[in-house]
């Protein structure tokens, strides 16, 4: 939206400003076509709402909303939806269910005991296995890490927060892990498992609120830590 | 007095609202007005008053509408009871029918389906006050919902109704110019290539006249483009 990028004379749209879909990037397509970009008649065209972000020669917009969809080795929080004789069905935040066969899940389970092991509601950790390009997706809980949820508390925010939230060399996942005292782990698919003392939650949660609140915010990292840091999340 | 001797523009070209024949009605977009859903967007056009929200992309059902290739856009545009004079009849009718099909059929032109296979993108069109031209502003209101949710396009969409009063060519139709004028032409167009995904006519246009609301629409659709964009910057910022 903004054209005041012209630094080489090619670029219609800086770096960091706003485009939505139909918004011509740059006439330069010599860069690789990141996320929410694509080339039509020697121009880069948006396809996103979003802002404009140019990173070792790759042009991408970082999207205001979108939806998660699984690549394989995300780590993931999900929920068992449903099952059969020997696969459960996992909700994971995205357009289609994975499941999780029997074959991949931590315990020993008989066939047809898939109920008895983990019934409708449970919370998993889980990693995506496989995803095909019809977005069907396997998921696994063999690994390091990878199981039933029993304690805490799962929390959700925008899937794309998710990377605002865990990268950086402040992180703010990290920040919160200092002011709570919890543990915390971050799904791709924006959930997020708080395990810790109700009051360590408690903050974590306050400050997640803040986050979804104030998602489109170029000071969100510096709003959650001056409310970690002014009384602990309140 | 039939319909057509019903004056409606003066001979300085002022018409019953007070605007002249290229003007548009006022508008006001606000952006992510359902916090429920994935994408929405309200617009205020003239007394017309639409909500528009966007779910998904998610599984298509029943299964019989998947696509294994694409998503399926699945458009509701409806009016709410109160949004007329008289008492309109709640649920799908012949007229509403139409308009979410020829809806989906505009914006099918512009979202990328097929990054979405087996997928189902849920448009939610609600009329809560009908002046005149609720399908242009239920699909451009649309369009700003599935950018709003995330949804890739290729480019907005911008509806605009033109059409002829009293022998005269006018661009945004008002509710009296709609009842009792003599030919109508909502476009669908896409306003940074100028091509066009929409169309229709009611009424009788002589090929110059066609010409005229064409322009018409074309000029009004940038123009509407431009607060499209201003709606989006108040909403998101003008860049990181």
């Amino acid at each position: 939206m903004s054209n005041s990028g012209a630094s080489d004379g090619r670029t219609l749209a800086a770096s960091g400003s706003l485009v939505i879909p139909g918004d011509k990037i740059s006439s330069d397509t010599s860069g690789q076509l990141g996320h929410g970009v694509i080339k039509v008649n020697d121009e880069l065209i948006a396809t996103k709402l979003g802002y404009l972000v140019e990173k070792s020669g790759e042009v991408s917009i970082l999207p205001v909303h979108t939806a998660y969809f699984p690549r394989p080795g995300d780590l993931v929080v999900g929920y068992i939806e449903g099952m059969r004789s020997n696969i459960w069905f996992i909700d994971l935040n995205a357009p289609f269910n994975a499941i999780l066969p029997m074959s991949l899940a931590p315990m020993k389970i008989e066939y047809g005991g898939t109920r008895d092991a983990m019934d409708v509601g449970t919370t998993i950790l889980c990693r995506v296995q496989e995803v095909d390009e019809a977005h069907s997706s396997v998921v696994t809980m063999k690994g390091m890490g990878l199981r039933k949820v029993n304690s805490g508390f799962v929390d959700t925010i925008p899937p794309h927060l998710v990377g605002t939230i865990s990268s950086g060399s402040n992180a703010i996942i990290q920040q919160l892990k200092d002011a709570s005292n919890c543990r915390i782990i971050l799904g791709a698919n924006g959930r997020i498992w708080v395990d810790g003392e109700p009051e360590g939650i408690r903050i974590v949660r306050d400050a997640l609120a803040y986050a979804r609140d104030n998602q489109h915010s170029t000071e969100l990292a510096a709003g959650i830590a001056s409310q970690l840091a002014n009384g602990n999340g309140e | 007095m039939g319909y057509g001797d019903v004056q409606m523009i003066d001979e300085n070209g002022n018409r019953v609202d007070g605007r002249k024949a290229g003007d548009i009605r006022p508008i006001e977009i606000e952006m992510g007005v359902v916090p429920v859903a994935d994408g929405s967007a309200s617009m205020r056009w003239g007394t017309n008053y639409v909500i528009a929200s966007v779910y998904g992309p998610m599984e298509a059902h029943p299964r019989k509408i998947q696509r294994q290739e694409r998503a399926v856009l699945d458009v509701r545009y409806n009016m709410a009871p109160f949004s007329t004079t008289d008492r309109f009849r709640p649920g799908f009718n012949r007229r509403s029918r139409e308009i979410s099909k020829v809806t989906a059929d505009a914006l099918e032109s512009v979202v990328l389906l097929e990054l979405y296979p087996r997928s189902k993108i849920r448009v939610e069109i609600e009329v809560i006050c009908a002046e005149a031209g609720t399908r242009c502003v239920g699909l451009t209101a649309a369009s700003l919902a599935l950018a709003d949710a995330g949804i890739p396009m290729t480019d907005m969409v911008v509806s605009v109704a033109s059409g002829k009063i009293n022998g005269v060519v006018v661009c945004d139709l008002n509710k009296e110019e709609d009842n009792y004028g003599a030919a109508d032409l909502p476009m669908g167009v896409l306003p940074n290539t100028g091509e066009l995904v929409f169309l229709q006519m009611d009424g009788d246009l002589s090929p110059s006249e066609f010409q005229e609301a064409w322009d018409y629409n074309m000029e009004a659709a940038l123009k509407i483009h431009e607060l499209m964009k201003e709606a989006i910057a108040n909403k998101y910022g003008g860049g990181q």
